[in-house]
């Protein structure tokens, strides 16, 4: 869903708020934590703030939750996420070295966003796919048994994007 | 699908579809006949099927681009009617995927690419001639013609995953013709709640989440309460990376697990199911709802159950991304909508879970056994596995094997058998050094214990666990150091900071393991690592703490030598700690070619073409890409 407009998005998760057919509002946090995520990208604190007032909460407990997931982020990610999976088939196989290569191309440390708000380098737990280990991720697209020396060449599919 | 309204109807309905989907099956015990072939070409009336699995590893290394081709292609030779392109759930033989099976001749084509699709249509579906060079094992000059005569499947058994690969998991049909839905019948017509409890008690079957709680007994616990209200709870929290069987037995096979909390609804007085699932799942969490919404449309979950007085509805609930809410209690403080703090037990889940309600918590493969030891009796399951861990055990194999995938044992198989008959032994014929189970909360298995038969007093024995299934092969390449320490990262990075041993105690840890990585660890450093995990086992809060500091110990326990060359001789055995190895060029075998110089990061290295090169150490960052990229392998890791 790509909703531009800042109004309409709160617009579309006070709809998804009333819809809710749980009836103590109180544990649909996470539920509205994710669809407000996917709406946002991200939760800001207004939109956490929104959350509690509709919710019947307090903010408090919104931020315990936010912060207490590491699905949930409060910074705005990059248009591309670099998922770089550090299970333990692709940390075997090398993806801490994977890791390092990506953070030093992009210049930022894993979690971090490139200024530019193009790239977000996200070290991930297991994806699934453990028998293409290393699996890096941009977006959705999968990158398997991905070597130091092949950083480079992947950025490179995003020059022009 | 009409509505099923009767016990009756689903009966009819299971008559009438029931061979559709039994060509697929293994036939493990049948002599090869390739004969078959032909034969089917001459019967007009037979359709083939064409499997393709579309689990995640699969979907990731392309398989459903080679579905869509292989739709398209079959379409443009004119055989829509005589083949039927099936997605199905995992082979278990995830390495060699993108993976298609042709039945009925059990032909297994494997490492595919769209551009392979248009052959097997023509040659082999169309002119009935299998295409030798893309079959099993051909790359590796073996080709094997029934894939289910290869050691990878003949030594399974298959319980828990009966169906993955064998059906179409979007089709409720395809599970109710391998008796899906029949076991929920079969309780709600014949069995009463105490008769349903009695029959997984006498079972066996233990928890697979991985401490293997006999289930019976938690479902007895929970009938008990004399609460109106109770809950059934499945745990879906895959947290332990390097696992994906419950991923994979979601994906491949969603009825089973919805039938079987039904059926435990019923055993035990609830009318509500919550699924907590990872929201790092996305593919199993939409392959749920829309389950869910089938067999509801379908009469066989909701309202008055294909017509009788019980209604069960199941709900999913999404993770979101902390491995501690695996733990029951952390689960249910998460279910609830709060941060996924575990509390102290008692009360148990039984008396107190969700809202405070009895609750029922299983892990996704317990109740992936249900339905089979409904339908087949206790006495059935109890002649697979070992006497104190009945039935079977699914594993996620993976690291330095060459059959990398999911497999299905029964307890009591051994290592050895496991590695080297199903798994096909390491990758590169390298030496095996040790088998890590039960992930971040277990410990590594050394070789002199490869012939111990798996089962859940026998791994704690060795001071490991089962854990939930991940299996992860060692070779001589790892550091047994390193990967405790990245265990060990794992738990830090995961303590839901709540108790002090485990938040404080595990970063102690970290702190005396990266000492000892880096080359300035002491002899004193190994006792105070042993103290301390000792300690942290004993005063933390919940599963997580108690077992946190398990392959620091176990690493201890069986690799002391490798510890005390890090701190004696501040050298890494397997060249992996980086600060304690370096690169070096053998002035020999170097040829000059400047590859290495060019493509160095930091320009460490220096030398005249066709000259011996040299790496600056000073400046040298250990990233390796200069011993990837050396033609004559001149460069090496001391």
């Amino acid at each position: 869903m790509v909703i531009n407009d800042q109004s309409t998005k709160f617009a579309e998760l006070d709809r998804f708020i009333d819809e809710l057919e749980i009836s103590d509002k109180s544990s649909a946090l996470i539920p509205v934590l994710h669809h407000a995520q996917t709406l946002f990208g991200y939760l800001p604190q207004e939109v956490q703030s929104h959350i509690a007032e509709r919710l019947d909460v307090s903010v408090a407990k919104v931020y315990g939750v936010v912060s207490f997931y590491t699905f949930f982020t409060m910074e705005p990610r990059g248009r591309y996420n670099v998922s770089v999976c550090l299970g333990t088939a692709c940390f075997v196989a090398g993806a801490e070295a994977v890791l390092n290569e990506f953070e030093k191309q992009l210049g930022v440390k894993s979690g971090e966003t490139t200024e530019d708000f193009k790239f977000s380098v996200i070290p991930v737990r297991c994806v699934g796919a453990c028998s293409l280990a290393p699996v890096v991720m941009i977006n959705d697209k999968v990158y398997p048994r991905v070597k130091v020396s092949d950083v480079t060449e992947i950025l490179a599919e995003y020059k022009d994007a | 699908m009409k509505r099923i309204l009767s016990f009756q109807d689903l009966h009819n309905l299971y008559e009438d579809v029931k061979e559709q989907t039994d060509m697929r099956l293994h036939k493990l015990n049948q002599a090869p006949d390739f004969i078959q072939l032909p034969e089917h070409e001459k019967d007009e009336t037979k359709v083939r099927h064409v499997m393709v699995c579309a689990d995640t590893g699969c979907i990731a290394s392309g398989a459903l681009s080679i579905a869509d081709v292989l739709e398209e292609t079959v379409n443009r030779y004119g055989l829509q009617d005589k083949v039927k392109v099936v997605k199905t759930g995992c082979f278990g033989l995830c390495s060699e995927g993108p993976i298609v099976i042709v039945h009925p001749e059990r032909i297994m084509y494997t490492q595919l690419k769209p551009e392979h699709i248009e052959e097997i249509v023509k040659e082999h579906l169309k002119d009935g001639h299998y295409v030798e060079h893309l079959l099993l094992g051909a790359r590796e000059g073996d080709p094997v013609l029934l894939f289910d005569q290869v050691d990878f499947f003949r030594k399974q058994t298959r319980v828990a995953t009966r169906n993955c690969g064998i059906i179409d998991p979007a089709s409720l049909e395809e599970y109710i013709s391998q008796k899906g839905y029949l076991a929920l019948a079969k309780v709600l017509s014949e069995m009463k709640p105490q008769d349903v409890i009695e029959t997984i008690k006498q079972s066996g079957l233990r928890g697979r989440g991985g401490a293997g709680f006999p289930a019976g007994l938690k479902w007895g616990f929970t009938a008990q309460e004399k609460d109106p209200v109770k809950y059934v709870c499945c745990n879906a929290d895959e947290g332990d990376p390097g696992a994906f069987m419950d991923l994979s037995l979601l994906e491949g096979d969603p009825h089973s697990i919805l039938e079987a909390m039904a059926i435990a609804g019923y055993a035990i007085g609830a009318n509500l199911g919550f699924i907590y699932i990872r929201a790092e799942y996305p593919s199993a969490i939409s392959r749920l709802l829309t389950s869910i919404e089938e067999a509801k449309k379908a009469g066989l979950l909701g309202e008055n159950i294909m017509g009788s007085d019980f209604s069960f509805d199941i709900e999913l609930r999404l993770g979101a991304g902390a491995f501690v809410c695996g733990e029951e209690t952390a689960l249910i403080a998460s279910v609830e909508g709060n941060r996924g703090e575990p509390r102290n037990k008692p009360p148990f889940p039984a008396a107190k879970g969700i809202y405070g309600k009895p609750t029922v918590i299983n892990n996704v493969e317990t109740f992936a056994n249900i339905c089979p030891i409904i339908l087949n009796g206790p006495e059935w399951y109890k002649t697979i596995g070992t006497e104190r861990s009945p039935g079977t055990k699914v594993f996620a194999l993976a690291g330095k094997i060459n059959n990398v995938g999911l497999i299905e044992v029964p307890m009591g198989t051994t290592l050895r058998e496991i590695i080297y008959e199903i798994g096909g032994g390491i990758v590169d014929d390298k030496q095996l050094k040790a088998v890590q189970t039960g992930g971040p909360s277990g410990g590594c298995i050394p070789i002199q214990h490869l012939d111990t038969p798996i089962d859940y007093e026998s791994l704690q024995a060795i001071g490991t666990m089962m854990g939930s299934g991940g299996m992860i092969v060692l070779d001589e390449t790892t550091c047994m150091v390193n990967i405790a320490k990245f265990y060990l990262e794992f738990t830090v990075e995961e303590s839901c900071g709540k108790c002090t041993p485990c938040r404080f105690g595990n970063s102690y840890l970290l702190d005396i393991m990266n000492k000892i990585t880096r080359g300035q660890g002491e002899r004193e450093d190994l006792d105070r690592l042993y103290h301390l995990g000792e300690t942290i086992k004993e005063a933390s809060l919940c599963g997580l703490g108690q077992s946190s500091p398990n392959p620091v110990l176990s690493t201890l326990r069986y690799f002391r030598d490798e510890y005390l060359a890090h701190v004696d001789d501040k050298f890494c055995p397997a060249g992996e700690c980086v600060s304690l190895m370096r690169y070096e060029i053998v002035a020999e075998r170097c040829i000059g070619c400047t590859i290495c110089a060019k493509n160095c990061p930091v320009q460490c290295i220096s030398g005249e073409l066709k000259e011996p090169h040299v790496i600056d150490q000073e400046a040298c960052i250990k990233c390796g890409i200069c011993f990837e990229k050396c033609p004559t392998k001149a460069i090496i890791k001391i």
